[in-house]
Formats: C-alpha cells, sequence, structure tokens
C-alpha cells in the first residue's frame, strides 16, 4: 500500500490508484495550479514537468538531462544499457544510425502482409465469442509474434518475451531482483542466438547485429544484447497497449466507432489521436547539472518523469486537449517522443496499430465494454489496458 | 514578385530537425519521401502545386519537431 498522496504539486507519485486511473483529470486540476509538480518519494528527487514546451526542451537538452535511467524508481539501480535508448551522445548516434535502416517506412511496409496475416489468424480463433479480453487475447500477441519474426526466433517464445518484459518493467520499480534475475535469463537467450548467427546468418535482427559494426568494430556483447532486449520490451507492450487503449475509446464511444466502420479512410487521422490522447510512452532523465527549464529549477541527481503524454494534453498546444476528436487535423503530438530519440519503432508500431483497429472493426463493428467486468490499467510509466473485456454485439 | 493572384508555395525539410517521424510522408506523401534511414525530404525542388496546398500546410501543422519550412514565393 503507498503512502496517500496529500498535495499532489509536491508529492506526486505515479503510482497512486488515482494516477492509473485516470491520470488526465488528476494532471488537468494540476496545471491549474503548478507546470512542474515534485516529489521527494524517489532518490534524488523527481519533477514531473506537464508543459509540452518543457518536455520538448528537456528532450533536446542531453547536456543537463540524460538517458542513462529511463525509470524513476525509488532507488536508482546500477545503469544497465539498451543502446540507443539509454545512449547518450556522442555515443548515441552510431549506435542509432545503425538499427535506422530496418525501421525505416520503406522496409517497415514489407511487413505488412504478415502483420495482417497475424491479426487475421487471432481474429479467426475469437470468431464466435461473446465477450473478449482485448488486451490478454487480442493486443497482445500481434507486436510479440512481430517481434519474434523480425528476431527469427521460435515465435512459441513469446510468452518467455512476455514474462521477461513484466520483470523488467513493471515489476522492478519498487527492487531491481526481478529485473537481475530476468537479466541473467536474457543473456544467456540471446547469447546462444547469437553465436548461432554468427556461424548461420539469416536476414534476421540478431544476425545483422552480430555482423554489425561500428568505425570498423564489431559491437560488443553487452552492446548486443541491450539493444536485442530493448527491440524485445520497448515495441512489445507499448504497441499492445495503443491497441488496447484504441479499443477502449471505441468501446466507450460508440459514436467514434460507427463513424469508423462507416468512414474506415478516417482510421489513420483517428489512430493519431487515439496516439495523442492515450499515449503508451512516458520516459524519464536524470539531471546531470543543475539547470533551468521554462523557469523551472532541476538540481543534479534528480530524475525527471518525462511524459510525453503530458505534453499531447497541454492546452497552450492542443485546443481541447481531454476531448478525444477522431477528425482532428492539428495533432503535432509527441506520443513517440521528440528529439534523437524518438521512437525507432514507431512506423512499424503505426502499422500495426492502423492494421489492428482496421481488422478488428471489420469483423466487430459493434461492441462495448463487458457489463459487470472492469478495466485494468497498466501502472506506472506505461499507460494502456492490461484487460479489457469487451461484449461483442 | 509574382503577378498571379494565388500565392506559390515552396517547401523544405531541415535536416538538422527532422528526426523521422514519417507525419508528412504519411499526410502528403505526393510531396515528400522518406530515405534509407527513414528521414524526410521534399520530393523534386519542393514546389507546391496550388491543389496540394493544404496538404502542405498540414504537414507543417503537424511535424513535431518543427522540421518543415513552408514559403511563400
Amino acid at each position: 500500500m503507498r503512502q496517500p498522496v496529500v498535495d499532489w504539486t509536491i508529492d506526486f507519485d505515479h503510482f497512486d490508484p488515482r494516477w492509473t486511473e485516470n491520470p488526465f483529470a488528476l494532471w488537468s486540476e494540476l496545471r491549474g495550479t503548478c507546470p512542474v509538480a515534485t516529489s521527494q518519494r524517489f532518490e534524488g528527487g523527481a519533477y514531473f514537468p506537464m508543459r509540452y514546451q518543457d518536455i520538448y526542451d528537456i528532450a533536446y537538452d542531453t547536456e543537463h538531462f540524460s538517458s542513462q535511467r529511463i525509470v524513476v524508481r525509488e532507488q536508482k539501480v546500477p545503469i544497465s544499457g539498451m543502446p540507443p535508448l539509454t545512449s547518450d551522445p556522442p555515443v548515441h548516434t552510431p549506435a542509432r544510425r545503425l538499427l535506422l535502416p530496418p525501421f525505416a517506412p520503406k522496409e517497415v511496409a514489407k511487413l505488412e502482409p504478415r502483420i495482417r496475416e497475424i491479426v487475421s489468424s487471432i481474429l479467426d480463433a475469437l470468431e464466435g465469442r461473446e465477450e473478449i479480453d482485448a488486451a490478454a487475447e487480442f493486443a497482445r500477441d500481434i507486436p510479440l509474434l512481430i517481434t519474434t519474426d523480425m528476431l527469427g526466433v521460435d515465435p512459441s517464445d513469446a510468452p518467455l518475451f512476455r514474462k521477461w518484459i513484466q520483470a523488467l518493467g513493471t515489476d522492478s520499480v519498487f527492487s531491481v531482483e526481478p529485473a537481475l534475475k530476468a537479466g541473467i535469463e536474457i543473456d544467456e537467450y540471446f547469447l546462444h542466438y547469437m553465436e548461432e548467427r554468427r556461424a548461420n546468418p539469416g536476414s534476421d535482427l540478431i544476425s545483422y547485429l552480430v555482423h554489425a559494426e561500428i568505425d570498423g568494430q564489431p559491437l560488443t556483447q553487452r552492446h548486443i544484447i541491450g539493444t536485442l532486449t530493448l527491440i524485445m520490451a520497448a515495441g512489445t507492450e507499448t504497441t499492445w497497449s495503443s491497441i488496447g487503449s484504441s479499443l477502449w475509446h471505441l468501446a466507450t464511444h460508440p459514436e467514434d466507432q460507427r463513424r469508423l466502420v462507416a468512414e474506415p479512410e478516417l482510421i489513420p487521422t483517428a489512430i493519431e489521436e487515439f496516439l495523442r490522447a492515450y499515449s503508451a510512452v512516458t520516459m524519464a532523465r536524470e539531471v546531470v547539472e543543475d539547470t533551468t527549464v521554462g523557469g523551472c529549477p532541476y538540481s543534479k541527481g534528480g530524475q525527471v518523469l518525462l511524459s510525453y503524454s503530458a505534453a499531447n494534453r497541454d492546452p497552450e498546444k492542443f485546443d481541447n486537449p481531454d476531448k478525444v476528436i477522431i477528425d482532428r487535423a492539428h495533432n503535432p503530438h509527441a506520443a513517440f517522443g521528440l528529439g534523437r530519440h524518438r521512437c525507432l519503432g514507431s512506423n512499424l508500431a503505426r502499422l500495426q496499430l492502423t492494421i489492428a483497429v482496421s481488422e478488428w472493426l471489420k469483423r466487430i463493428p459493434k461492441f462495448e465494454l463487458a457489463p459487470g467486468k472492469s478495466v485494468v490499467w497498466s501502472e506506472g510509466q506505461l499507460y494502456g489496458p492490461k484487460e479489457l473485456w469487451l461484449k461483442i454485439k | 514578385m509574382n503577378d498571379e493572384h494565388e500565392p506559390r508555395y515552396i517547401i523544405s525539410v531541415n535536416p538538422d530537425r527532422c528526426q523521422g517521424h514519417s507525419r508528412c510522408c504519411m499526410l502528403a506523401p505526393e510531396l515528400f519521401d522518406s530515405d534509407d534511414l527513414g528521414y524526410a525530404h521534399v520530393r523534386g525542388e519542393g514546389i507546391v502545386p496550388s491543389e496540394l496546398v493544404d496538404k502542405a500546410k498540414l504537414a507543417v501543422a503537424n511535424c513535431p519537431e518543427f522540421a518543415i519550412i513552408i514559403k511563400k514565393v
């Protein structure tokens, strides 16, 4: 049980049930009082900026804000790198460049038939059901199966990935043990494949990384394992959370549901709006030198909860930000981050999200929240339903 | 400068700002394309045909990195 929050401006807690249930109402209230909330619950003190401009400035200021710690924790733990996500410049630049080609729009577009096939086969298996947990039974397997494909590993390892992703994320915020234990298993798992792909390369990402070079030098084993861990973890729960949030929105807004069924050409615009309004990812930075952003001081050693979701709800940037407008034309959202750490998999995530929502609506054009069953939301730095029971009409 | 009533527009992408969000390429594929790393550039000289002016402005408004420049010529 967490200590209840009395004053959110100086004691924010992104694990408080109020935040988990409806962060947007809370932030909207908070914005009126103060643009940057703080908290001493987290080692070194934590900051939660809510203005789009501040979040933009922090994302760009790699001199004062390091990416090496991407989770705001009660106790800081030793840094385990997942390059390039946890890299700062100058190391960041070549590590990222290496990964850009396989995730560029033209490469990702080639995966479209496979994504459609995965989504269709999941929907086939759900045919005839009256109630579906759209998070666990639909959304979750889509990015997991695409990821096992891209890594060239056995799709039946997807549950193993799911276990590790949970251990690295939500399970390890308050204690580092689950992450350390999972880390040992992950090392062993990927080392086996790396050795195999060195000898027998294929067209998968493990083969790509074991044969890649930066400045004429092969990557270290730690670098490769870190990057593979990143690919496994960063692209999966974020994508399934976004698919889940989109379906939750449509289940709770029948007028939007009807409109997207009638006007499927609107789906891409609606998807960008779902990404804005229900951004799955909150990142973190560590203050490495005292500085000021937007008139507010940030002290060395502090942890910054870098919420792209809060940026996307800033009324100074977006008209009527708490209203989901599925044909919103002016929508420069930051759901995939800002600056040099822009989500590497954004093109892939967007494609999966679009196909998942389109195919769902084709097969299941009418649905609502299943009566008597609650929706369970993820906690902390991830937003999205982890349990979403829908009644098919 | 220009005798016509309709203003003409020219667009460009600032490569120092583009981070590869691909919003412009999705909103106005007639005007923008992306390279092998996923960074955007304008097609041709960046001259916007009059029927695509709205799309060009939409791309400018939706770029989260302020990377697209539009100029009246």
